[in-house]
């Protein structure tokens, strides 16, 4: 009887976290902004904490929820991801009219993503996908007086909308295929009929929308520009990890049975985001747009590692995405800082910012090393192994197609570089203290960059947990 | 003349999705954009009915999905009104062309 207190327990904790907000909400409204901060960084941080402790494996409802070691793995690093976005957005939100509502609507949608990784069911996974999405669209728009904000969220609820009607259709045709929605369970006969593959495709493109793959990649730029710093850490970095933990189980198991099929989709596409994304990122000014180019680059990277096998392609992909939170979440904690004490986020800006603020400038280069894979840091490690694990397949064409970029990825993560620690600007940024929770956050990523590549035993320890998948 | 079978539900779910499909992509007025949403949506629910009725008579799943796509779909809607609202005020349009302030 109480097994589901144990296999529940993230989403349970969460759901604790809405009621104690609904109930502050209601009840007090003495309630300062920087207190309410404050509270809120130390549920999140207990949340985080306690999602090691006494976790089962096992299923529930019928098969419809299920729970492993991954699941509770993957879970904990959006949960971290989600309190350093806290922790270092607090100077933005200081100044925020309705705060409360921004914590109810970002623990929903994490809470949408914890369903969603645990589906054993199509059902399961679509009421988690939802509960995820339309939450964070209004996010999106919580710069209420912006008029870009508001465009963001309009682009983002349109297309989160459409692509989950693809997504729905593929899954109709699926449902009629095979009579269940069940994900895990024996597998289906799949003798790759035209139907099977055209439900295929309709549910791997609604995935891609979600994970922004080019062709389907043209709202990305335009959400990541137009939302509030903190929401588009959010997005770039836990939306998109969480799409791709559940991305990857499904194609593993649900469509095991078509793997020669998807394999070849997998490579095309993977070869088409990568070089687009980095193209596009050449050419842009502003610093959020740019660094929405080079996710979708790294996503590129990441359906690399997917089209491996099965274990190392689960594993290296859960790795890769925990260091790019680290290296992400390090420059954008940067950009969120100067954003909020200055307002300026263009590229031109950032000249000459070693002089006036030299650690963030350090933080910011050792991010940006990182996301392009420079040795020392972990985000080498992180790329060696996805790319690891898509070779396997011994496809050398892909491999090598994707280190070229990584070479074309380095000019313009250098660019930035360059434009913060060589270029003169007489207007240069003005010195910007962060508090300390921004700080404690900054220290996570540096700390988080520099250790992860080296603790050789994490990535054992996730290989260790993919095995019988 | 042949009874209505499944076949039936297919073509008409299927042109219901592409309909929705194409109104999504050449209309410029988002609540018609929106509606264009509902009838993708409303195919998907066809499908999942027929092919509940049709190919598992005994098994209520189908139906089950439908449902819930209509209460989230409800949800949607309730989100998208309230930002095509809020991008009212700031645009005094709803218009997808006149919100362009945002590209490369």
């Amino acid at each position: 009887m109480t097994e589901f207190l144990f296999l529940l327990k993230h989403e349970l904790i969460l759901g604790l976290i809405l009621v104690i907000l609904l109930i502050m909400k209601i009840g007090s409204k003495s309630m300062t902004n920087s207190s309410l901060i404050s509270l809120m960084n130390g549920l999140l941080f207990i949340n985080f904490v306690a999602g090691w402790f006494l976790n089962r494996e096992g299923v529930l409802f019928g098969g419809m929820f299920q729970n492993s070691s991954l699941l509770v793995f993957e879970k904990n690093v959006l949960s971290l991801g989600t309190w350093i976005i806290c922790l270092q957005s607090s100077a933005w939100m200081k100044n925020h009219k309705h705060l409360p509502e921004f914590y109810m609507l970002m623990i929903s949608t994490l809470m949408g993503m914890f369903f969603m990784l645990s589906s054993g069911n199509l059902l399961m996974f679509y009421i988690g996908l939802e509960l995820s999405t339309i939450p964070l669209a209004a996010m999106c728009n919580f710069d209420l007086e912006k008029a870009n904000s508001s465009e963001a969220a309009m682009k983002m609820i349109m297309s989160s909308a459409f692509s989950s009607g693809i997504l729905l259709f593929g899954i109709s045709l699926f449902y009629g295929m095979t009579g269940t929605f069940s994900l895990g369970g024996p597998s289906y006969n799949f003798d790759g009929s035209p139907l099977q593959v055209l439900a295929f495709i309709m549910i791997f493109s609604g995935f891609a929308f979600k994970l922004s793959v080019v062709p389907f990649h043209l709202w990305t730029a335009d959400v990541y520009e137009g939302s509030p710093v903190a929401v588009t850490s959010y997005l770039s970095v836990i939306s998109k990890g969480s799409m791709v933990f559940v991305f990857a189980s499904v194609m593993y198991t649900a469509f095991r049975g078509i793997a020669s099929v998807w394999y070849d989709g997998l490579v095309v596409l993977s070869l088409v985001t990568m070089i687009v994304g980095n193209l596009f990122a050449l050419r842009q000014n502003n610093m959020k747009r740019f660094l929405a180019f080079s996710s979708i680059a790294q996503v590129g990277y990441i359906l690399i590692g997917i089209s491996g096998s099965s274990e190392s392609g689960m594993a290296s992909s859960i790795y890769f995405i925990l260091i790019y939170i680290f290296s992400n979440l390090g420059a954008f904690g940067v950009i969120s800082l100067i954003s909020a004490h200055t307002g300026r986020e263009s590229v031109d800006d950032y000249k000459g910012m070693y002089k006036t603020n030299p650690m963030l400038s350090w933080v910011l280069a050792l991010s940006l090393f990182s996301l392009a894979g420079i040795p020392p840091t972990a985000g080498f490690f992180g790329k060696m192994f996805l790319l690891t694990a898509g070779a396997a397949k011994g496809n050398y064409f892909l491999i090598t197609i994707a280190a070229l970029n990584m070479i074309i990825s380095l000019y313009y993560y250098l660019r930035i570089i360059r434009a913060v620690f060589m270029d003169k600007n007489e207007n240069s940024l003005p010195s910007v203290q962060g508090d300390f929770g921004s700080r404690l956050a900054l220290i996570c990523c540096v700390v988080g960059i520099l250790i992860t590549g080296f603790a050789g035993g994490l990535y054992e320890y996730i290989l260790s947990l993919s095995h019988g998948l | 003349m042949n009874q209505i079978g499944l076949t039936h539900f297919l073509i008409l779910s299927t042109s219901l999705f592409f309909i929705g499909v194409y109104g999504f992509l050449t209309r410029r007025n988002l609540i018609v954009m929106l509606m264009s949403v509902e009838l993708l949506l409303n195919s998907v629910n066809i499908n999942f009915l027929a092919f509940n009725k049709y190919l598992y008579p005994g098994k209520m799943d189908g139906i089950f999905f439908s449902i819930f796509i209509i209460t989230i779909a409800a949800a949607e809607a309730a989100v998208a009104i309230a930002i095509i609202i809020n991008l009212y005020r700031r645009h005094k349009s709803i218009d997808v062309e006149d919100a362009e302030a945002l590209k490369d």
